[in-house]
């Protein structure tokens, strides 16, 4: 009994194993396929949207090896940003053109008084117009990058325009410093007079009296002044933030970090020289008497009381001056 | 024309870094910069494979559109050059590029990158072909002597292609059809819209 167990059981083993042999049989006879697991480029691009790897030389960011991702930057480079810069600058212009032809300047309405008061101190006016100088060169040299290849380009050549690029770049990069100082201060300076409160609410509901002939009251700052403020501030802070990191590539991220930023930077870059074409026109021809503020840095106190009346008693209060008694137009001409 | 491509078959590359020494050692690439470079995917683990890449001679190329100053041009044979002369070194075609092939000698401190520099495919720059002011600033111009680009002749495994896009495109097919398998021309949809059917 025991040896025909025996029998069994090993017919039965010896059946299992060839059932094992016969299975496995066909996979060993067949050709090896050594790109079953091998990792495919199209399956890579779809689940990363990017192909990093190993690599053996010291650059290690040398280990992505495929980031279609430039492709879109291109698109915004080329042609996005092209349409907002265009837009944002050419619109500005154009409205302030219209407005200037209907509105003209707006006038001192009870003239000129003959007598000043100071608005803006030297080293306030100092910072003024180190920042806007700097800002000017660096929007030039910024549009020149974007619009230069097809405006300028084919007016003066290869040679020549590679040269003025080259200049711009530098200037772009050197005059970032005193343009981001410029922005540190001018946040730190007039901050106190920016806060937004209930006049601003009031300042833009008549209109800031450049549309009509009001003249809301308003402290040192109106709401107007108070947006251009807060532009510069944080305009200015996001356009040097992403510029630093243009300008130290790899320091704080990789090719898409710098992607973003250049899309960060031009957008508001764009968007900031169109609020300092409205800035620049109403310190200039939109308004007489403005220019002096930064100018000499001494208003026309009819000026003040006309646009600045809160503020204008704020200072009289202090000083103790005689000036908060209305004054006649100096001159009878006017 | 033929229409110059890159093709890396990655099922043969052994990583040996022969074409990125090639490349350093023909034009006399500078220190901290790699024309060539040698990219290993999933490092040790099952199906690995490695890709030599550089600049991939882009149809369209990213690199030449978004030029502030309009200094990167393809030729006649679809290579991808460009002038030290008129390059001011934004950066931005390494923006663009998804090869990640141009590359800058760091020659100061902050925003001083120097003239760009990348893979010429050995076809030199803008300067007469073979002249001192052209091996200066690109390296050999191999394609003007009649040669084809010296990383891809070097290849041990004549992995990495170089050539008529044709013709590299059909000696790639016929191997895949041979040994049965590849895993496709890398990089080869991003840079030409196509691919190679395998």
């Amino acid at each position: 009994m025991a040896s025909f167990a025996r029998f069994i059981r090993h017919t039965v083993g010896a059946l299992a194993f060839l059932l094992v042999i016969f299975m496995v049989g066909p996979c060993s006879a067949q050709q090896i396929n050594p790109t079953a697991s091998s990792v495919r480029e199209q399956q890579l691009l779809q689940e990363f949207d990017r192909i990093q790897g190993r690599v053996s030389i010291p650059d290690q960011r040398s280990s992505v090896l495929v980031q279609p991702a430039g492709r879109e930057w291109r698109e915004f480079r080329n042609v996005t940003l092209r349409g907002i810069g265009g837009i944002a600058i050419l619109g500005m212009l154009a409205v302030l053109i219209i407005f200037y032809l209907s509105r003209g300047m707006v006038r001192l309405e009870s003239g000129r008084s003959g007598r000043t008061i100071v608005r803006f101190n030297s080293f306030e006016r100092f910072v003024h117009w180190m920042t806007a100088t700097c800002f000017v060169v660096l929007a030039i040299s910024g549009l020149n990058i974007t619009f230069g290849r097809s405006l300028l380009l084919p007016l003066i050549g290869h040679e020549t325009f590679s040269e003025w690029s080259q200049w711009a770049k530098y200037a772009h990069n050197y005059l970032s410093f005193p343009f981001t100082i410029g922005v540190v201060l001018i946040f730190l300076m007039w901050i106190a007079g920016n806060i937004p409160n209930k006049v601003d609410v009031n300042w833009f509901k008549r209109g800031g009296g450049i549309v009509g002939h009001d003249h809301p009251p308003a402290y040192r700052f109106n709401a107007g002044q108070k947006a251009i403020y807060w532009i510069v501030v944080i305009g200015g802070g996001l356009v040097a933030a992403t510029g630093y990191e243009l300008m130290f590539p790899f320091y704080l991220s990789g090719i898409e970090g710098m992607q973003l930023a250049q899309i960060v930077h031009a957008t508001v870059a764009m968007l900031f020289m169109a609020a300092m074409l409205a800035h620049i026109y109403i310190g200039t021809i939109g308004m007489e008497g403005a220019f002096e503020a930064m100018g000499s840095g001494t208003v026309d106190v009819n000026w003040a009381r006309e646009h600045h009346s809160l503020w204008l008693e704020e200072q009289n209060a202090r000083t103790g001056a005689n000036d908060a008694r209305p004054q006649p137009a100096a001159t009878a001409a006017e | 024309m033929a229409r110059m491509k890159f093709l890396c078959d990655a099922d043969r590359c052994i990583e040996c870094n022969a074409c990125v020494t090639a490349c350093k050692n023909e034009h006399e690439v500078p220190w901290g910069i790699n024309r060539r470079r040698v990219v290993t995917i999933n490092d040790g683990k099952p199906g690995e494979r490695s890709v030599s890449m550089a600049c991939m001679h882009c149809t369209d190329a990213p690199c030449s559109a978004v030029c502030p100053v309009n200094c990167i041009y393809t030729t006649a044979d679809g290579v991808v050059l460009h002038s030290k002369d008129l390059c001011i070194g934004c950066g931005y075609c390494f923006y663009a590029c998804p090869f990640g092939a141009p590359q800058y000698p760091k020659v100061g401190n902050f925003g001083s990158r120097g003239k760009m520099d990348k893979c010429t495919f050995c076809a030199g720059g803008p300067e007469a072909d073979g002249s001192k002011e052209e091996y200066e600033k690109y390296g050999a111009n191999r394609l003007a002597e009649g040669k084809l680009p010296l990383c891809a002749e070097m290849c041990s495994t004549k992995s990495l292609l170089a050539g008529d896009g044709e013709i590299i495109a059909q000696i790639y097919k016929e191997r895949v059809m041979k040994r049965g398998y590849g895993s496709g021309a890398w990089g080869w949809k991003t840079a030409y819209r196509e691919t190679i059917e395998s």
